[in-house]
Formats: C-alpha cells, structure tokens, sequence
C-alpha cells in the first residue's frame, strides 16, 4: 500500500470506505456535486434519494466502477479512484460483492453455476467453488433450484441466486442497487430479510441504494443524495 | 366489540378474554381487568352475552361468558361494515410546512428532520417484524405502510415548496 494514500480522515476515523467531495459530470450534466459519506465497517446504510439526484452514480463510484473527476474514494485509506484498472477489477472481484435490481443473472449457466462464478473467477478449484456454492442453496430457501437456468427462475428465486452470488466469496462491501425494485412486497420482504441476516452473519458492510423507505428501514442510518450532494440527518428527539 | 368477537369462538372466563385480547391487540397496552369486566357486565345488561353460573372453586373469576344471538348478530354487523378512511385533511405536518414558509423559516429543514424521524420509527418497526412473531409483524406492516405515505408526502411536498412558498407569502 502507498504511503501517500493511507490515511486517516479527522471526521471518519475508521470509516472502511468514503467519498470526500467527489465530483462527476456525464458531458455537460453534473451528476455528484461535492458528494462525501463515510461507511463503517459492518454498517449497513441506505442511500435514498429522488429519481436521477445522483444515488446509483455515487454507489458506482464506491464501487470503483465510475472515476470521479474531482474528490476521492478511499477503501480502508487507500485511494480507490486512482488506481490502475486492473487493480481495482481485481478489488471488485475478491473484496465487493453486487446486487442490482433484476438479478443479472448469467443466462447460458446454471443457478449454482451463476453462484460459484466469483469463485471461480479469482481462481477457485471448480468442485470447491461448487460444493460452496450449493451450501448457499439451503440457507436462502433455493432448494430444488441448483441445476435450473435462470430463464426457469421466479423474479425471487433468482434475485436470492445473485444475492448468494454477492456473498459466496465473502466480501467485505456489498453493492446493493434497488435489489427489491422488481419484486412484490412480500418477495422483496424476503430478500431483504435474507439480505440482512447474511451480511450481519459476515460482517459484510452494505451500502444500499433504494427508493423505498421499507427497504431502507433494513439499514442502520440512510442518507439522502439530492442534487449530487448527500444529506444526513440523525432523528432529532421527538416532543413528547 | 373486540371482546365480543373473542367471546363468539366458545363461552370464556373474564381471564381467557383478557389473556388473548392482550396476545392479540394489546400491544404494549394490556386492558385492565376492570374495564374486561365491566364491558362484560354491559354486556350482559344489553342482551349480547348471558352470564353463567357461578362454578365452584377458589380466585375470582369463576363465571363462564356465552354469547347470545343478538350478540353474534352485532358481530356480524360490524364485521361487515368498512371503518371510516381517516381524511388526514388537516395534519399537523401540513400545518408545519405552511407556518414556516409563512414566517420565512427552512420549511425544507423541518422536512428533513421529520423523514429523519419517519425513518427512524420505520426502522423500530422493522426490527419488530424481524424479531416478533406474525401478529407483531402484521401490525408493524399496518404502522410501516402509513408511515410510507406520509413519507411520499413529504418527498412531494419538498418538491413543491418553492410554488407552495409563493402561494403563502401572495
């Protein structure tokens, strides 16, 4: 690790990941304007916010999928935004973990197959990668469901595999994007459930971006993405 | 009416009615015993329950409640009538809005803080469906859905405050 990169923030000290001020245009359109957060690790936070205010931009940048053109994105101190790319494939790979709103399944495989990929990915032997895999099947009420694809899945079934996907290597940070917007109440209630449990089980960190406040009360605190700059707002104590 | 109900399932002690009305729509708020019993002697004055005899044993409820058929008709009647929709026309968060626009203060301010609050109630109410058993999480659903349309008022109010301030201030 670069000397240079680590170091502490004197307002997020121990934060496991954070944006300071990050800026990013798409042409002439600003999408974050000065945007900072900082996540614990092991916190689970919501980030809420009106249709195109800046909320999945701010996640992808995070995530080290988008690069900022101004601030920074520190994972754990180091420097997230400046790193090679094929570095921070990599990060993505071994220490993140995604769900996005309709699953992203891959097509061609099976469900366990879908769930051992990012095992099998950073190198994983295939039957280990697979008998790992299967371990998730049970614990996500998927049961009966390892060898089907994924065009043979119900919307929750298969937003469980990609959820079992996100958390089978382990990651420290799960990416989670609308990971309910395409399911019923009680569906959706479910993944969240499972969601939760798991990623408490781990310790896994989760950022969670949603337009639901019933998603959204899954997390420890939210906070709000408006105009591509982020409010936070502790619940003041209410009046008798 | 909801120890009426409970009565229409078999003929109960004042104690079985008070124990599953607390099971079931307590909540935090057990009734007295006072106020089982007294509803179960008015009751019985109008006709809708018939009180047993008293059996023999020790403790004092000893008397077994049976309801009448102008007591299973009451029930029936409610049952079938719709609870009126409460209007809300005139909350104390609109009232809220519109008095901070009218006197120049962060309307947007006290929006947030009240999302912050919102949110913070949802999250309880989270943790008890997660933790309780089917009636807390039914219950909890009750309380999450209102709180979720008061909080879709107030993301459609913040995005209507410039015209609402122009409104007010006219």
């Amino acid at each position: 690790m670069n000397a240079e990169t680590v170091r502490a923030h004197p307002d997020a000290p121990g934060a496991l990941i954070e944006a300071r001020d990050v800026g990013l245009s798409f042409g002439p359109t600003p999408a974050l304007r000065g945007a900072s957060v900082a996540v614990q690790a092991g916190e689970i936070l919501a980030v809420m916010g009106p249709s195109g205010s800046g909320k999945s931009t701010l996640l992808h940048c995070l995530a080290g999928i988008l690069t900022p053109d101004t601030g920074e994105i520190l994972l754990a101190g180091r420097r997230l935004d400046t790193m090679r790319e094929n570095a921070r494939s990599a990060l993505r790979r071994d220490r993140f973990g995604f769900v996005f709103q309709f699953g992203q399944l891959v097509g061609e495989l099976s469900a366990v197959e879908n769930v051992a990929l990012p095992l099998l990915l950073s190198g994983t032997p295939r039957a280990e990668a697979l008998a790992r895999a299967r371990s998730w099947f049970d614990r996500l009420d998927l049961d009966g469901t390892q060898t089907r694809r994924c065009g043979e899945l119900s919307g929750g079934q298969a937003q469980r595999v990609a959820l079992a996907r996100a958390l089978v290597a382990r990651p420290e940070v799960l990416f989670a994007d609308e990971p309910t917007g395409a399911l019923d109440s009680l569906t959706g209630e479910h993944v969240m459930n499972l969601l939760v449990s798991c990623a408490r089980e781990q310790g896994t960190t989760v950022i969670l971006v949603t337009h639901e406040p019933r998603v959204a009360a899954y997390a420890d605190r939210e906070i709000i993405v408006r105009d591509g700059t982020v409010t936070s707002f502790a619940a003041a104590p209410l009046l008798p | 009416m909801a120890l009426l109900g409970l009565l229409e399932r078999e003929p109960s002690h004042g104690y079985d009615l008070k124990r599953d009305y607390d099971a079931y729509f307590g909540r935090g708020k057990p009734l007295p015993f006072g106020q089982v019993y007294a509803t179960l002697g008015r009751l019985a004055r109008d006709g809708k329950v018939l009180v047993g005899e008293t059996e023999p044993g020790a403790g004092p409820d000893r008397k077994r409640y049976v309801i009448t058929k102008q007591g299973v008709s009451e029930v029936e009647t409610w049952l079938r009538e719709p609870v009126e929709p409460e209007p809300h026309l005139q909350t104390v968060l609109f009232v809220k809005v519109v008095l901070a626009l009218m006197s120049g203060r962060s309307a947007e301010g006290y929006l947030d803080l009240q999302r912050a609050a919102h949110l913070q109630r949802m999250r309880e109410l989270t943790a008890l469906k997660r933790t309780g058993g089917m009636v807390d999480a039914l219950l909890a659903d009750h309380g999450l859905f209102h709180l979720e349309a008061d909080l879709r008022w107030i993301e459609l109010t913040a995005a209507r405050l410039d015209a609402l301030a122009d409104m007010v201030r006219a």
